[in-house]
């Protein structure tokens, strides 16, 4: 046997002495909860990607939950936005490693269906956060910001901030197919008052002649920053730009900014994370929908909890509440100023 | 002539000899060693159960990373093959359900799509000579796009043929997929023709000698073409064995399929370079992945570690295949 073969071994077994060692302590807070750690109820969480800070706030809160109700979390996620495959992997593992109730915020919200069918098939209760899959009772139970309601709140306040002005809007989506993108997109039209009485489950965008420019944006800075010059290439007189979330509005902020526009044209966006509340702060957004991933995730491990232990079922929709963030507070629009936002805000400050 | 000849023939030989004496050796280590690993860490991790579910888990990239394996083989690389698995699951679902074809003809003529962007790429590196990498990522795009213009949302209420691969049978209380089982029977296709015919023979000629294997009677570009195209029927039954895993048609697949397939390449000690490394090893590096990805879940650790540990588990793999080619 020559050295290349032992070169492997030897790496291979740091490597997996190495994981070990990362393992134990990721384990202990759950077990040191618990007297008997076989016999501990496992739960699970699979988020769309393991970076996003939302969902890292999530996380944080379901672990939050999990350690002091004595639970074992497992957590999983896809490798990016739009990985169903990923996630199926990580419910399958779940459910097979004995989990009783699983969390999922679906980043397909069509191709989860079935694999989500087989868990409950199984005796899993399936809890969808963030995110309805399509449809909605695929699931047992949904705990989400209403998205078509922040959409609303943005799109209300726009109005009034706008005043007689007339609107001349880029919208810079998430991407074709997913009801989130949809249900923001069409809500805050439909708070301004430029289309009526949309289907608010829709996932399909829709417009009105003030929508000068649509574009994709993954929900990405950089997409969103591309998106918005041209968009303003396409239409120099852009005086409103609804984003869907903080990233892309950061990214529109940047490209409006090199434009020598930015006194010109308000964006609104939503998510209320806390570098989106510090946009607000220093001006570059002017309100956003604030959402709340962490009572979501502490929400739906309690009632994973509460099933495993008495076998009752959450059911339908829970809202789990959205706030307008602005330091512009327009008469007949319920806001809070940007000290509230940052103290209730997700991710890093 | 003797040279490539002599090289070949020296490949046929017992199954111990093909572990001792090749690039599989250390891959089937690794995978003992991280299954011995995941045994003592978890009591779920040693059952029928749970390994009839890796099986399932790595059966698209196990079956994607089969063509990849041919292609890498030759010296070449496709990285358009998780969009063309892509292309065969939308259509295949997409004319079943929304166009209302005959289940069994939507999955060949989706198969058929994918064959066609193989023979594509084929024909691009051969007639014109263009680098594999380039035509691949420009079929990569092209197919991409075609994907979405043809579908952006997803095909749901499949006929029960598209499913039938990720139904399971009952051996001994474990439940296996028929869909592991089509893997494993494509692996050893594959195995069978690679090391006992003279196209297989060819295939390693090619890639680790172009110019020799030409000099020995061998038309390359009739092989690096056949090679595409049959990677490309291998990508489409792929596409197959993903609808049939997940239950739908969906747009947003394969688009990490290229490096997923890759990964286990390399993992299981086929040398980039080409002309070097053997079909199972392929299978087993995709084991790898899977059986670290799973024991690690199980075990609790965040996925962010799962992907850190692939990462360092290729580049230990390559840097094997380094050092054994720099000391020979």
């Amino acid at each position: 046997m020559s050295y290349k073969h032992i070169v492997p071994l030897l790496v291979i077994g740091l490597l997996l002495s190495a994981c070990g060692g990362t393992a134990a302590p990721s384990a202990a807070p759950a077990a040191t909860n618990a007297p008997a750690a076989s016999s501990q109820i496992i739960v699970g969480l699979i988020t769309k990607t393991d970076t996003n800070p939302f969902f890292v706030k999530m996380k944080e809160g379901a672990q939050g939950k999990a350690t002091e109700l004595g639970l074992k979390l497992m957590t999983g996620a896809g490798a990016k936005d739009g990985d169903n495959e990923g996630q199926v992997t990580a419910l399958e593992n779940m459910v097979n490693a004995g989990a009783k109730g699983i969390l999922i915020t679906p980043s397909d919200t069509k191709a989860i269906v079935p694999s989500i069918q087989k868990a409950r098939d199984k005796g899993v209760l399936v809890i969808a956060l963030d995110t309805a899959t399509e449809p909605q009772s695929a699931v047992d139970a949904l705990f989400a910001t209403n998205n078509f309601n922040a959409g609303l709140l943005i799109g209300e306040w726009a109005k009034a901030f706008m005043g007689s002005k007339k609107p001349v809007i880029a919208t810079l989506d998430l991407q074709p197919g997913i009801t989130v993108g949809a249900q923001r997109h069409n809500g805050f039209l439909q708070g301004y008052g430029l289309v009526s009485s949309v289907d608010p489950n829709s996932s399909d965008l829709v417009t009105s002649a003030e929508v000068v420019c649509s574009q994709d944006t993954h929900g990405d800075q950089t997409e969103g920053q591309t998106a918005m010059e041209n968009c303003l290439s396409k239409n120099p007189d852009i005086n409103l730009v609804y984003t869907i979330n903080e990233p892309a509005a950061f990214g529109a902020y940047q490209a409006i900014k090199a434009a020598g526009k930015d006194k010109d044209i308000t964006i609104v966006s939503v998510d209320g994370g806390c570098r989106g509340v510090q946009g607000i702060v220093d001006g570059q957004i002017a309100a956003t929908s604030q959402q709340y991933p962490l009572k979501m995730a502490s929400m739906g491990v309690e009632a994973l909890a509460k099933f495993a232990q008495t076998g009752a079922k959450p059911s339908g929709y829970t809202d789990t509440g959205v706030t307008l963030i602005t330091d512009k507070p327009q008469a007949g629009v319920d806001s809070k100023d940007s000290t509230y936002g940052a103290a209730n805000c997700w991710g890093t400050k | 002539m003797t040279a490539v000849v002599s090289k070949v023939t020296k490949r046929r030989s017992g199954v111990l000899d093909v572990l001792r004496g090749s690039s599989i050796m250390g891959p089937f280590a690794a995978l003992v060693l991280a299954i011995i690993f995941f045994a003592t860490q978890s009591d779920k991790f040693l059952t029928g159960a749970n390994f009839s579910l890796i099986m399932q888990q790595v059966m698209v990239v196990g079956t994607l990373a089969i063509g990849q394996t041919l292609v890498i083989l030759t010296g070449g690389i496709d990285l358009s093959n998780g969009m063309i698995m892509a292309l065969s699951s939308v259509l295949m679902t997409g004319l079943a359900v929304n166009s209302g074809m005959n289940p069994i003809l939507a999955i060949v003529v989706g198969i058929l799509a994918g064959v066609a962007f193989g023979l594509l790429n084929g024909s691009l590196i051969t007639a014109i000579g263009l680098p594999p990498f380039i035509v691949t990522l420009g079929t990569l795009n092209i197919v991409y796009a075609l994907v979405r213009i043809y579908t952006t949302s997803t095909i749901t209420n499949l006929p029960p043929a598209h499913l039938f691969f990720g139904n399971t049978f009952t051996i001994g209380g474990t439940e296996i997929t028929y869909g592991s089982v089509l893997m494993l029977i494509l692996y050893a296709i594959a195995w069978f023709v690679l090391r006992s015919t003279p196209a297989g023979r060819s295939v390693y000629a090619v890639g680790d000698n172009p110019e020799a294997a030409r000099l020995a009677g061998i038309n390359t570009n009739r092989v690096l073409l056949g090679v595409y195209t049959i990677a490309a029927v291998t990508y489409g039954i792929a596409g197959l064995l993903l609808v049939s895993r997940t239950g739908v048609g969906d747009p947003q697949a394969g688009q990490t399929g290229n490096l997923d397939s890759i990964t286990a390449v390399v993992l299981g000690g086929t040398s980039l370079l080409g002309g070097r490394g053997q079909i199972l090893g392929t299978l087993i590096g995709a084991l790898i992945v899977g059986v670290f990805r799973n024991g690690l879940q199980l075990m609790g650790v965040e996925s962010t570690y799962q992907v850190l540990i692939t990462g360092i588990l290729v580049i230990l793999a390559v840097s094997v295949d380094y050092l054994s080619h720099r000391g020979k």
